[in-house]
């Protein structure tokens, strides 16, 4: 029999999560600081609307690109919060999730052989995604020492004559790095110089603990080349919905939205329904739910400090990355010793990009009870290593 | 940070102000300050615990009485509000809008405790006109939190 597999996604290589959940699944009383989705149930008026939109029979697809009175939320929305104009009719697509929108949002931007900046550490399927498409993936190893930012002149060494699209996922999954103000006007200089396009992945954008979130989008001439990616899994706590959005220049749009006609149809009418109510009551849960994770971020920053875990102050999504580098362990090492002796699921840093070596991320999508019992058995642990190495 | 101090402290008199310090990012000494100005301007006027009493082996009787009243003149409601909440049984008493004036919360130990000090002590008061009792079957939820044990967590142990 012939091969029935494209060698171009036998080559991509599974998620590096992959192996510590499978261990995590058979132990019966691990505990998690692994999950990359917020503890926080949906806010119940969102989900009644869901609920009243199918009790009403609101069970058909909808337009390919979404509900208008939707699009039009996220209009207002973008224009309330970030002070950009999209037109709601031609510049904003509903999909299934941000997932969707970055497989699509490269898939129409690339041709064969045109290069995909990726700020590493990051999220995992900008890569395999920037290859489906065609693409040549090529990563920026963000520093710690910069606070995992992008610097106007790491991205500058990385742009060839091929470079077509930034990724520019802030904040940041898995560091929890922020990008101000001033970081993002260094970074629009380049990309405008160079005649580069962005996709920048905000989906953490309402999880800041600084000053507001700034997009790229909102600088001068940067609405022409950019496609935000945003959704409502991370501020209104509505992963299993699957929703998410792309908003940029109309000529984009529409061959995203062409793909997703052909590949996907519409995303999914009920979610639709209740994202609308999310965004035109949902901006006190916000603050709630943003405030609870500010604590918490506060909690275990302190004690990274009391422990003497080096940590960067992330001020951003809901994930810190302290180093790990003291042990003389890999990530990997770490993280597998740290679940098999205490107990506690985390994900090495290396998950993320190669340049994650020596971290840890740890996420605070956990009540301030769990993360306490979770920490404690982190500091056993961590004066456990040192002992072991005579310190 | 008045605000989210409240917010955590309405929930959980108890946690400790060391670890009120750390999540709220301020000094202890600021904590400390600010809740005693609270206490002294009468923000904060008790510090109390939520009980199931339905889990216990003592038996309470929960009933809102609607109180229709004539108002007094030049005093509207308070004086007969005062009158009513002094009763040590009384739990709450609150000025409504809309059908009836004030709403009493009454706890007794039996149905007949609490009938009893209706007939005998409320519709006594010469300004009441007229009660309807209702009696609590079953809480559900009380002081924001639902009275049923939490589910575990339903989320993937790792996701990205």
């Amino acid at each position: 029999m012939r091969n029935p597999l494209a060698d171009k996604v036998v080559d991509i290589k599974p998620s590096g999560i992959r192996k510590f959940f499978d261990i995590v699944s058979e132990m019966e009383d691990a505990i998690s600081l692994g999950v990359g989705e917020p503890d926080f149930d949906t806010p119940w008026h969102i989900r009644a609307e869901g609920i009243n939109s199918l009790e009403k029979g609101k069970t058909f697809y909808t337009s390919n690109s979404g509900l208008i009175e939707l699009r039009r939320e996220i209009c207002n929305y973008m224009k309330r919060r970030q002070g950009i104009t999209y037109d709601p009719a031609h510049e904003v697509l509903i999909t299934v999730g941000g997932s969707e929108a970055i497989d699509i949002g490269l898939r129409a931007m690339l041709n064969p052989g045109d290069e995909v900046l990726i700020p590493q550490p990051s999220y995992v399927s900008y890569e395999p995604c920037a290859v489906l498409a065609g693409g040549t993936p090529v990563i920026i190893n963000l520093k710690a020492e910069n606070e995992f930012r992008l610097t106007a002149k790491e991205l500058e060494d990385a742009i060839t004559d091929r470079t077509k699209v930034l990724i520019l996922p802030f904040p940041n999954n898995p560091t929890g790095a922020i990008m101000e103000r001033k970081d993002l006007e260094a970074i629009a200089e380049i990309v405008i110089k160079h005649d580069i396009f962005v996709m920048s992945d905000e989906i953490y954008s309402e999880l800041t603990y600084k000053e507001e979130h700034v997009s790229i989008a909102s600088l001068p001439g940067m609405q022409e080349r950019t496609v935000v990616i945003n959704g409502f899994s991370k501020a209104y706590a509505m992963t299993g919905w699957r929703l998410g959005y792309a908003c940029g220049p109309r000529v984009i749009l529409e061959q995203m939205t062409k793909i997703h006609q052909f590949a996907i149809m519409c995303a999914p009418t009920t979610s639709q329904y209740a994202a609308v109510d999310a965004l035109r009551n949902g901006d006190e849960d916000i603050r709630m739910m943003r405030d609870s994770y500010n604590q918490r971020r506060r909690f275990l920053m302190n004690a990274f400090r009391q422990m003497g875990l080096e940590c960067f102050e992330p001020y951003g999504a809901f994930y810190v990355f302290p180093c790990i580098k003291e042990f003389g362990m890999t990530s990997d090492e770490f993280a597998t010793r740290f679940l098999e002796e205490e107990k506690v699921a985390a994900v090495p840093g290396t998950a993320f990009g190669d340049c994650g070596e020596g971290f840890l991320r740890i996420s605070y999508a956990y009540s301030l009870e769990k993360l306490k019992i979770a920490i404690g058995r982190l500091e056993h642990f961590v004066k456990r290593l040192r002992a072991e190495q005579g310190r | 940070m008045r605000e989210e101090l409240l917010t955590i402290i309405e929930k959980n008199s108890r946690i400790d102000l060391k670890e009120l310090a750390v999540i709220l990012g301020v000094e202890e000494i600021d904590i400390v300050n600010e809740i005693a100005a609270m206490e002294a301007e009468g923000v904060i006027c008790g510090y109390h615990t939520l009980i199931n009493w339905d889990k216990t082996s003592v038996d309470k009787v929960t009933a809102l009485i609607e109180v229709r009243v004539t108002p007094q003149k030049g005093q509207g409601f308070d004086i007969i509000a005062e009158k009513i909440y002094r009763y040590p049984e009384v739990r709450s008493v609150y000025l409504i809008s809309g059908g009836y004036d004030l709403m009493v919360i009454l706890e007794g130990k039996t149905l007949r405790e609490v009938s009893t000090f209706v007939s005998e002590k409320l519709s006594a008061l010469d300004t009441v006109i007229s009660t309807a009792t209702h009696f609590i079957l079953k809480k559900y939820k009380d002081h924001g939190t639902v009275f049923k044990t939490k589910s575990d967590d339903e989320r993937e142990m790792i996701t990205p």
